[in-house]
């Protein structure tokens, strides 16, 4: 029964809010009235499944999935790590997708005008499914840190964005994922809208020179956490739910 | 196992806003490029798909009323015999629609603001514990530059009256006249139905958000 049960409450204390003025794009974008609690039925424990057969084979391979005239120039790494509930189960078999700046902080997307140059040869997105023990990896460069329009000297830490789907719609979540040892981490306008140091901690991937490979690539090791599942004893279940 | 008082072992990742550029790793075409041989899209139906076509349109307006033009936009619906193509969902006779998953994306227009998706009306779910059945109605979620976390709500029809009127979640959303913000407005254009639905995220007629 443990597919049809219902997602733990979401603690809200370890989320940014809405409403978070030093990220100025969020005052205008931000619900003024409060959200309104709804119990989960099968719309928010059911969510997407996305199949292997919906992949490409280098679809987990930045260096080589735009490649046009050679490979990307940047600092090549390996970032890995697993999908988890609170329960600390895997989640396994969900779609895991992600997308970066290149290594001098450039987005290859119409609207990003930095002066930094585009790299002919990386794209700056890619996406796996995890496996039965909910394990990611893909390899890429890692990204620049560039600057914003927030305040007139703000600029991003290194960092690589997420989205991830779990087993119900109500897992949702888009994230991003950082360095270990970015100075810029406790200046960003941005991860500072989580309100709980330990949470903001938990968006850092760690250095992992274990799963280096040599004269090659870094690793970064980086796990993630999706809402867990809490275990149905004695409420009413009708047939049918 | 019964755990009523201690303390997860884990802690749910924190949210981080999409961002300007999200396009780039959900929606490479829109941002420019295209990189993957298969893309996810704003078209859920194909030619055997079982149901009533619909368009679903609108816009997603900040708190100045503004159109915003880089918000990405999800939904996540049962299909027409109100089933969802998911192991969890056990409903007895109601059959999966192998031609139908239910879910898709979309972003806004970076010009006009307008997103739209091609689908199904849904059938009706049943609710919470079996209970009472739900009106038809389709999740969406949405997440873009200056949101911080993706916000959940539900679009509902404004052909269903009778069924949304005894829809369990609508019934509860307070003062009663925010529930016509999760109502899309039925119309005909050139023979096609067209839904609308506008996402005002902030101050006057502001959309109803779950805490799902």
């Amino acid at each position: 029964m443990k597919d049809t049960a219902e997602f733990f409450q979401r603690d809200r204390s370890l989320q940014p809010p809405a409403f978070t003025p030093v990220y100025k794009t969020s005052v205008l974008r931000s619900p003024r009235l409060a959200l309104w609690s709804l119990q989960n039925s099968l719309s928010e424990v059911t969510g997407p499944v996305f199949g292997h057969d919906e992949l490409g084979e280098l679809d987990n391979d930045l260096i080589l999935n735009y490649a046009k005239t050679g490979q990307p120039i940047g600092e090549r790494i390996i970032v890995h790590g697993r999908v988890l509930d609170e329960n600390g189960r895997a989640v396994p078999h969900s779609l895991v997708e992600f997308w970066q700046a290149n290594a001098g902080g450039r987005y290859r997307h119409k609207n990003d005008t930095y002066l930094a140059p585009i790299d002919p040869n990386f794209g700056g997105c890619g996406r796996c499914i995890t496996d039965e023990n909910g394990y990611y990896y893909f390899r890429t460069i890692k990204p620049g840190a560039y600057p914003f329009r927030n305040r007139v000297n703000d600029w991003r830490p290194a960092h690589i964005h997420f989205s991830l789907f779990g087993s119900g719609f109500a897992q949702r979540l888009i994230t991003q994922m950082y360095f270990e040892g970015d100075p810029l981490i406790p200046h960003d306008s941005i991860l500072k809208v989580i309100p709980d140091e330990a949470a903001r901690q938990r968006l850092v991937a760690k250095l992992d020179l274990n799963n280096t490979v040599p004269l090659d690539t870094i690793a970064y090791r980086w796990d993630i956490v999706l809402r867990g599942k809490r275990s149905t004893l004695f409420e009413n279940k009708l047939e049918g739910n | 196992m019964l755990h009523p008082t201690i303390e997860l072992p884990l802690h749910e990742t924190a949210s981080q806003t999409a961002g300007p550029y999200v396009h780039i790793g959900l929606i490479p075409h829109q941002a420019g490029f295209d990189i993957f041989e298969k893309n996810f899209s704003n078209v859920l139906v194909k030619p055997e798909t079982k149901g009533e076509r619909i368009r679903l349109e609108g816009r997603v307006l900040d708190g100045t009323g503004s159109p915003t033009k880089d918000i990405l936009l999800e939904i996540w619906q049962a299909n027409a015999a109100g089933r969802y193509n998911h192991p969890a969902d056990r409903q007895e006779g109601k059959a999966i629609d192998p031609a139908f998953r239910g879910w898709g994306r979309t972003g806004t227009d970076f010009e006009s603001g307008v997103w739209h998706f091609e689908t199904i009306k849904p059938g009706r779910v049943i609710g919470r514990h079996g209970h009472k059945p739900m009106a038809p109605h389709i999740n969406l979620w949405l997440a873009a530059r200056g949101i911080n976390i993706g916000l959940s709500t539900r679009i509902y029809f404004s052909d269903e009256a009778e069924a949304n009127a005894a829809d369990p979640v609508l019934r509860m959303v307070d003062p009663p006249g925010r529930r016509q913000t999760l109502i899309a407005e039925r119309s005909v254009r050139n023979g096609a139905v067209v839904y609308t639905f506008d996402v005002r995220l902030q101050g006057e007629g502001e959309t109803v958000f779950f805490d799902v």
